[in-house]
């Protein structure tokens, strides 16, 4: 092949690819956009979706969200500070930490959804609920969480810690002033990595959260997600194509929306983290 | 390491109740393992225990109900479906990252690579959606039903594209610039540049980047779901329907009870290992690769 073909393929390829995905966001836009309205907002879905809007179920998403990151992030954060500041002194343990979370990183999401079938509705007797979808999907994204915090951790000089211990302030103390703040960009691309994977999923909240498309009333209601409506409008329901692809355009942007606003205060952090060093 | 002498001013009290406290909560990290494989395990016994996990591979075909539990045209589908779609992004993905890092204007490289990394943000089932409404007419249009293997292998391939050329990309972008000027001394052409000296020098990147993106073909459950038309049988034809483990459960779990639910807990043990077992090898391949 001459150089001159192989740059033509490299073009084709890469034109072929583009127009590929211009043409799956365009579709999407172009079909969901006329079904979206301040109504579709704020109202109930009716006619088993087909009509009415996605009040409910942009609750019951933002509810599923909230407990996975409640659980989440504590327990990730944890985990990342003592692997990243602790786990030297414990190296067995601290490998067996690690390869235990890079494993769990592979479980495909529908397993997890098995799991949180049995170990959170069956065996916790939350049954469908809020809190069992949330919790399986803290489950799913903590591997990420924890690893992408500690990365940042660990990537500060051993000079800051040094300089702390020599101001006198205890571990705990330059954990908080500085160390974490430090690590923030970090910690927050680790959170809108797990914010993200935990919005777009579907398979694991099928059997944990389940389909119920009702105003949730508390944590342990039913709630249908944005992503297992979308699912259910386009395999159960003929006829709700419109409303299926305006949900998906919701969901697209909403996840567009997490990851903008946390990169911008992320980058927010990077240039304080600069001036200050 | 620096300490002081506990005294009423010092705070070590709080330090030495901190550690103890984290270190819980990364065992707690890491207990979910434990957890996840013990349920399943649990789960699954009823059918392990009845017949020993030889049935799955023994029985004809899948019917839960009568007690015949055969994986294997589910597992070969699985295989079909994920293999098909990393043969086809393979090369589009490495071609797309070869463009970005040396021939696209930096203006369009960066639009490119935005553009990628949106799509890789946007969940299975909107490209299922995506699939189901536009992808199977068009191959219904050509073959009758659309709902194949082919529409599972070309969502599937559109999915983990992204994840290939970001990953290569990212390798291709790591390689020393002193290898790229000592091709450029020895008057190698651009093509021979990049096909002789930076893709070879990329490979560990770029196949663990292959990998990555072969697990998440075989874990994908939702947008192969809704393409693929769900028949238990042996992927024959690329226009013939077929059944992935993932969906199997998917479809299957809503209604199934007794001896069919831990066979569905069977054969997600049988999914994980299989992605686990993958993921091994490819940590196994990059770390060989590193020592040559």
């Amino acid at each position: 092949m001459s150089d001159r073909a192989f740059t033509h393929a490299i073009w084709g390829a890469a034109l072929l690819v583009a127009c590929t995905f211009f043409w799956l966001l365009g579709d999407l836009i172009w079909r969901g956009v006329p079904h979206l309205s301040w109504q579709f907002f704020i109202s109930a879905p009716s006619n088993a979706g087909r009509a009415g809007g996605i009040a409910p179920i942009l609750v019951s998403t933002l509810l599923i969200l909230a407990v996975a990151m409640a659980a989440a992030i504590p327990l990730g954060l944890g985990a990342a500070v003592w692997l990243a500041e602790y786990a030297q002194h414990k190296v067995a343990l601290g490998r067996a930490v690690r390869l235990s979370l890079d494993v769990l990183a592979g479980v495909p999401s529908i397993v997890f959804g098995l799991f949180g079938n049995a170990f959170f509705s069956m065996f916790l007797g939350l049954g469908f609920s809020i809190l069992s979808g949330g919790l399986t999907l803290a489950c799913m994204i903590l591997p990420i969480f924890i690893r992408t915090s500690e990365a940042g951790l660990s990537s500060i000089g051993a000079d800051w810690r040094q300089s702390a211990a020599a101001l006198g302030m205890t571990r705990a103390t330059a954990l908080w002033h500085i160390l974490l703040r430090a690590a923030a960009p970090s910690i927050v691309a680790g959170f809108i990595l797990g914010m993200g994977r935990a919005t777009a999923e579907t398979a694991a909240l099928i059997f944990t959260s389940g389909y119920v498309d009702r105003m949730p009333g508390s944590l342990s209601d039913s709630g249908r997600s944005l992503a297992v409506h979308i699912y259910d409008l386009s395999m159960n329901v003929t006829g709700g194509d419109a409303a299926a692809y305006a949900s998906a355009l919701v969901l697209v942007l909403l996840i567009v929306a997490i990851n903008s606003s946390a990169f911008a205060l992320s980058d927010r952090w990077m240039t304080r983290r600069i001036t200050l060093s | 390491m620096i300490s002081s002498r506990r005294n009423s001013l010092s705070q070590w009290n709080a330090d030495q109740r901190l550690a103890p406290l984290l270190a819980l909560l990364a065992a707690g990290a890491a207990l979910i393992l434990l957890l996840v494989v013990g349920f399943l395990i649990h789960e699954a016994w009823p059918v392990l225990n009845a017949g020993g996990w030889q049935r799955f591979f023994a029985d004809d075909n899948w019917y839960p109900l009568e007690g015949r539990f055969g994986l294997l045209s589910m597992v070969w589908a699985t295989f079909a479906a994920a293999f098909g779609a990393v043969l086809l992004a393979v090369p589009l993905g490495l071609a797309g990252a070869i463009f970005q890092c040396f021939y696209a204007p930096p203006a369009i490289a960066k639009l490119y690579r935005s553009v990628l990394a949106l799509l890789a943000g946007i969940p299975s089932v909107v490209y299922g959606l995506w699939g189901l409404t536009v992808l199977v007419p068009l191959v219904a249009h050509w073959q009758p039903l659309g709902t194949s293997l082919l529409s599972a292998i070309l969502i599937l391939a559109l999915m983990i594209l992204p994840t290939v050329t970001l990953t290569s990309a990212t390798a291709l972008g790591a390689v020393p610039k002193s290898l790229l000027n000592g091709a450029a001394a020895l008057g190698l052409t651009q093509k021979g540049t990049i096909l002789g000296v930076t893709v070879p020098a990329a490979r560990n990147g770029i196949l663990s980047g292959i990998l990555l993106a072969t697990v998440r073909a075989l874990g994908e459950t939702m947008a192969v779901l809704m393409v693929a038309g769900n028949v238990v049988q042996n992927p024959t034809s690329l226009f013939e329907p077929v059944r992935v483990l993932t969906a199997n459960i998917a479809l299957e779990m809503a209604y199934a009870t007794g001896t069919h639910r831990a066979g569905l807990f069977a054969s997600g043990l049988l999914l994980t290992s299989l992605v686990l077992l993958l993921a091994w090898l490819a940590a196994r391949v990059t770390d060989n690769l590193r020592h040559v």
